[in-house]
């Protein structure tokens, strides 16, 4: 059963130093609230895995402005030109990866799997200190498992067990990244009893969830 | 034809390229204009690489749902019959050759079929997103450019200079001067804009051009 604790609480979890998954895409199902805590916790020398960094000072973005990240490995920078020009002063060390090899490395993290195979980014930057592997006549680049200390996600209702929905496209990274993590902490709008989301409903469950936090203001 | 009339034409033939029953990706900007010419009579949907199918138009003002955005991170809506799913799941339709069509940009893209449309060295880097996989995965590649750069140089070339987006995977390149299929290392011309000659479209394109005994002019009117 995940711990019910306040945001500031929950980030005082997270030491500098630390690897921290975090969901969400362009600001849409990102944990904002946790993120802000984080950021204004003084955080340092944190690995981020994310798909973007958000807008310039929002969502993600407010770690990079608070220099908390040293190595981001995401899918896209572009919205955010405070992290590409952090990236040039080689104030934070930045390893782009394809979007889907992105979530499938997340996955395989957490579904226990030594990497996954992909045509992506073969023939390109992407593959340059891969090893190539040749399955059926096609070649695929071995990618590997990235797993976190973290895990800092977002859905619209949880039951105290855990067991979460989420809201729309606010979905994305969140479900892959609450199996890939030491400490799996969700932000949610609602906590309700268990039962009162059906068991058919539930897209994340509960046991990978440890701690469940509400945004606080 | 000025540029809003160029990216019409562009956006308005590629449409006529999809299917009924169609599951198709668009970029941001210019492809995403694509939908606006979809003809009567074929129904598609959407694939946004975010996580959902049946992707709908804009939302009206004060109705935009911040739980609810495309691949750019624009308000959007979904239509009837539509669904959600994860980034794993997205990629999966998207690399598992679950989407028939999608329609990029470029900034380079050769006669072998190679695309570059991701980065400039030198300059500051927005990263992939989901370019690569897209490129890789969909049955069909269509790329959606301006003829040249917007200092005249070509962008259809012999072979990309840019790193790539991915190699040897376009199929069909649709421009404000013609219709450009890649087959076999050669790049085939089988529309053009009538108001250019062969010679004229090949003195704007670095990669030689092969005229398609089947040459027909574009539909320019209306735009």
């Amino acid at each position: 059963m995940p711990k019910i604790m306040s945001q500031k609480e929950v980030i005082g979890l997270v030491k500098d130093g630390s690897s921290v998954m975090i969901g969400g895409f362009m600001t849409c199902g990102t944990p904002c609230g946790l993120v802000e805590e984080l950021a204004g916790s003084g955080a340092k020398d944190l690995t981020i895995i994310c798909n973007d960094t958000g807008l310039m000072g929002d969502g993600i973005g407010m770690l990079i402005s608070t220099d908390a990240v040293q190595h981001l490995i995401a899918s896209h920078i572009g919205t955010n030109p405070e992290t590409g020009q952090k990236m040039i002063d080689g104030k934070i060390q930045v390893e782009l990866v394809p979007q889907g090899t992105l979530a499938e490395r997340i996955r395989c993290a957490g579904a226990g799997l030594g990497g996954v195979l992909t045509p992506t980014g073969v023939g390109t930057v992407v593959a340059e200190g891969k090893e190539e592997i040749h399955v059926d006549g096609r070649t695929y680049l071995l990618e590997k498992p990235l797993h976190a200390d973290f895990a800092l996600i977002k859905a619209w209702k949880a039951d105290r067990k855990g067991n979460l929905i989420y809201r729309k496209s606010a979905r994305n990274f969140n479900p892959l990244m609450a199996m890939a993590a030491d400490c799996v902490i969700a932000e949610v709008e609602e906590i309700v009893e268990v039962g009162e989301i059906g068991p058919d409903e539930v897209v994340t469950p509960g046991i990978f969830i440890s701690y469940l936090t509400r945004r606080s203001n | 034809m000025d540029s809003k009339q160029k990216r019409a034409l562009i956006a308005r033939r590629i449409a006529q390229e999809l299917s009924d029953g169609d599951v198709v990706n668009l970029g941001i900007g210019l492809p995403t204009m694509v939908s606006n010419f979809i003809p009567p009579g074929v129904n598609i949907t959407l694939q946004s690489e975010n996580g959902f199918v049946g992707l709908g138009p804009t939302p009206a003002p004060g109705e935009e749902d911040p739980c609810l955005v495309n691949a750019g991170g624009q308000p959007v809506t979904i239509l009837p019959g539509g669904a959600f799913f994860d980034s794993a799941e997205s990629f999966a339709i998207i690399r598992g050759g679950h989407v028939d069509v999608t329609v990029l940009g470029a900034l380079e893209v050769d006669a072998e079929g190679n695309l570059a449309n991701w980065m400039v060295p030198g300059k500051m880097v927005p990263g992939m997103g989901g370019a690569m996989d897209l490129v890789v995965g969909a049955k069909r590649v269509i790329v959606a450019t301006l003829h040249v750069t917007k200092d005249g140089e070509p962008k259809l070339l012999k072979k990309c200079r840019l790193p790539l987006t991915a190699a040897a995977e376009v199929d069909l390149v649709v421009t404000d001067m013609g219709v450009f299929e890649i087959k076999d290392g050669q790049m085939i011309i089988v529309e053009k804009n009538p108001e250019f000659t062969i010679e004229e479209i090949q003195v704007a394109t670095e990669a030689e051009l092969v005229v398609s005994p089947q040459l027909r002019d574009m539909d320019v009117s209306g735009l």
